[in-house]
């Protein structure tokens, strides 16, 4: 029997740390992620786990301290938020070349500037094209999930990437909601232990980690991480269908709610896709074929299976909680559209930057969205296919 | 999402409207709804004006936004009452409740027309006489939860004097005064219009 709780998106990720027991856990406050540390330090304390709590002086020196003991041989976490994920930027990049599985919960917060300590997806657009795997949560609960399957997928000997689980800063991470747990035995013989394939204190294989690699092996070295990350769309399955056994939660690289027989779809990533399910629902019950597509799986990015799952829509609305500042649309914008073109899907697709600096995202707001999609059938006709809401406009 | 009730909470920095919130939302978890309870983070100071919402339903809950059209809303200081428009979308069949020693003559011109139920407590006098001290969140806790009978009475209390012995195991001797805080809170807290 599951433990029928209540808890924030950051107790649980706490809670999901205190059943993983990594070997280390370096970290540096940073709101809204400070509770995780906060609350496994008190675990580190009361002796439920034995782990090594490093109280770094930066995020720079998290990563890096977890990049040392990764590459010893030892299990390592994170969490941060923000800017503090801006600051360990240098050492992310060294993370996953290195192939170092280190997981991480990153809480999202708008990066700087103008400073604001409140939600969008800024800070983990920032490591897209990192090498990370990248997992995003609806709630409470699958930021617990993603977290308690992330070593099963880092780990994998044909993976071996870093991971980072995203949820919604003070959304989802501050909100008190039901949840699920596993019992810590049932966890802990899911998550299983660590047995790198190769580490700095195996005394019988000398190793050197992280050296030059100029012109003669630097570009296969990528080639190998490209492929690390093509092969880990097939194991972040394979964990699910485990997971699944275990707990009865199914998961995939997305969910599509409602879009099997959909004529318009919103896709959208995080807490916003909770508030679209009760929109899609109350649309249906007028007639309106709406559907929703959520990525769970941001990278590996799922273009096959989200053009798949797309190819039968008359009009698709795609929500950016993060700026390019590009001139021309969003990052999840930009990857589904491609993803789209690239597999022959030719649907009417646009837009919408929303909930930057925690702009809240109402239901009406996404009402508005399925509004605007009806009109894009309606005319087959996009005027401008990068577009806001929830954007005071026309104001002084 | 017909049986989804949700609270707003007004209060100012300090005086425990979001820990209120948060009691609420664990109070009806242990009566097995599904609950939501989050504040609304800010610049955070001593007695600036805060607000902290709840959602409380009988299936799951999938809405992640502020609430704009609460059932209910409870203002922890009526010294907001002229500064926050506490009552806007608050539903008329829904009710406001207000810690407060003013009369219904004195609020209403407060209140921006509203038709619906208004409720006071005076939660200043519930906490001095059963705590020598003033905590409003206790009080107005036992308030809400009659005003909106989620729960009933005695489900509540039993609730939480558990809550309590887990929160205050360190000292015990304040459980006793909380009690009474709620339990004289449900008695007092009046319909006046």
């Amino acid at each position: 029997m599951s433990i029928r709780e209540r808890l924030s998106g950051n107790e649980a990720s706490a809670i999901a740390m205190k059943q993983i027991n990594p070997d280390v856990v370096a970290a540096f406050p940073i709101t809204p992620s400070t509770e995780i540390p906060q609350y496994f330090s008190t675990f580190v304390s009361n002796g439920k786990v034995d782990t090594e709590f490093i109280a770094v002086e930066s995020e720079h020196s998290a990563m890096s301290a977890c990049i040392g003991a990764e590459a010893a041989g030892a299990r390592a976490m994170t969490a941060t938020s923000s800017n503090g994920l801006a600051l360990m930027w240098e050492m992310i990049y060294i993370a996953s070349s290195c192939r170092l599985p280190i997981v991480m919960p990153l809480v999202n917060r708008t990066l700087s500037g103008p400073l604001n300590i409140h939600n969008d997806h800024s800070d983990a657009m920032g490591i897209r094209d990192a090498g990370w795997i990248m997992l995003f949560s609806e709630n409470n609960q699958e930021a617990y999930d993603n977290l308690i399957m992330a070593h099963r997928i880092a780990e994998h000997k044909e993976v071996c990437l870093p991971l980072a689980v995203c949820q919604d800063g003070f959304i989802t991470s501050h909100s008190i909601e039901n949840i699920e747990l596993i019992e810590d035995e049932k966890a802990k013989e899911f998550i299983g232990t660590y047995h790198p394939e190769h580490s700095l204190l195996n005394a019988k294989e000398p190793i050197a980690v992280g050296p030059m690699d100029l012109q003669a092996y630097y570009f296969e070295h990528k080639y190998q991480q490209a492929e690390a990350m093509r092969n880990a769309k097939k194991v972040i399955l394979e964990v699910a269908k485990d997971f699944e056994k275990l707990t009865g939660r199914k998961y995939g690289l997305l969910e599509e709610y409602k879009l099997a027989d959909a004529e318009i779809a919103i896709v959208c990533m995080n807490s916003t896709a909770g508030t679209t399910k009760d929109v899609v629902d109350s649309l249906r019950e007028q007639g309106i074929k709406a559907g929703l597509l959520k990525l769970r799986v941001f990278r590996p990015f799922p273009a096959e299976e989200i053009a798949k799952a797309l190819q039968n829509v008359k009009a698709v609305a795609v929500l950016d909680k993060a700026e390019s500042l590009n001139a021309c649309g969003g990052p999840l914008f930009t990857d589904v559209t491609s993803g789209m073109y690239v597999n022959h899907v030719k649907v009417p697709t646009v837009n919408y930057i929303y909930g930057l600096g925690g702009r809240d995202t109402t239901a009406k707001d996404i009402l508005g969205v399925y509004t605007d999609l009806q009109e894009i059938v309606k005319t087959g006709k996009v005027n401008n296919p990068y577009r806001y809401f929830g954007l005071k406009r026309g104001e002084k | 999402m017909d049986n989804m009730i949700e609270i707003r909470w007004h209060g100012r920095g300090g005086q425990g409207a979001k820990t209120a919130s948060l009691l609420l939302a664990d109070a009806a978890f242990n009566t097995g709804k599904y609950i939501q309870g989050f504040p609304e983070y800010g610049p955070e100071r001593m007695g600036a004006p805060i607000t902290a919402y709840n959602r409380i339903s009988t299936s799951p809950i999938r809405i992640h936004s502020n609430i704009y059209e609460p059932d209910y809303v409870v203002v922890v200081d009526d010294s907001l009452l002229e500064s926050v428009p506490v009552t806007n979308g608050l539903k008329e069949t829904g009710a406001i409740l207000i810690n407060t020693t003013k009369t219904a003559e004195e609020l209403k011109p407060l209140l921006n027309g509203y038709k619906g139920k208004i409720y006071t407590i005076d939660a200043r006098k519930v906490s001095q006489e059963a705590l020598g001290k003033y905590f409003p969140n206790t009080p107005m806790l036992a308030a809400i939860v009659k005003v909106s009978n989620i729960m009933t009475e005695q489900e509540f209390l039993n609730d939480m004097k558990g809550s309590f012995q887990h929160k205050f195991a360190k000292k015990p001797e304040v459980i006793e005064g909380n009690m009474k805080a709620l339990e004289l809170a449900l008695k007092e807290v009046k319909l006046i219009n």
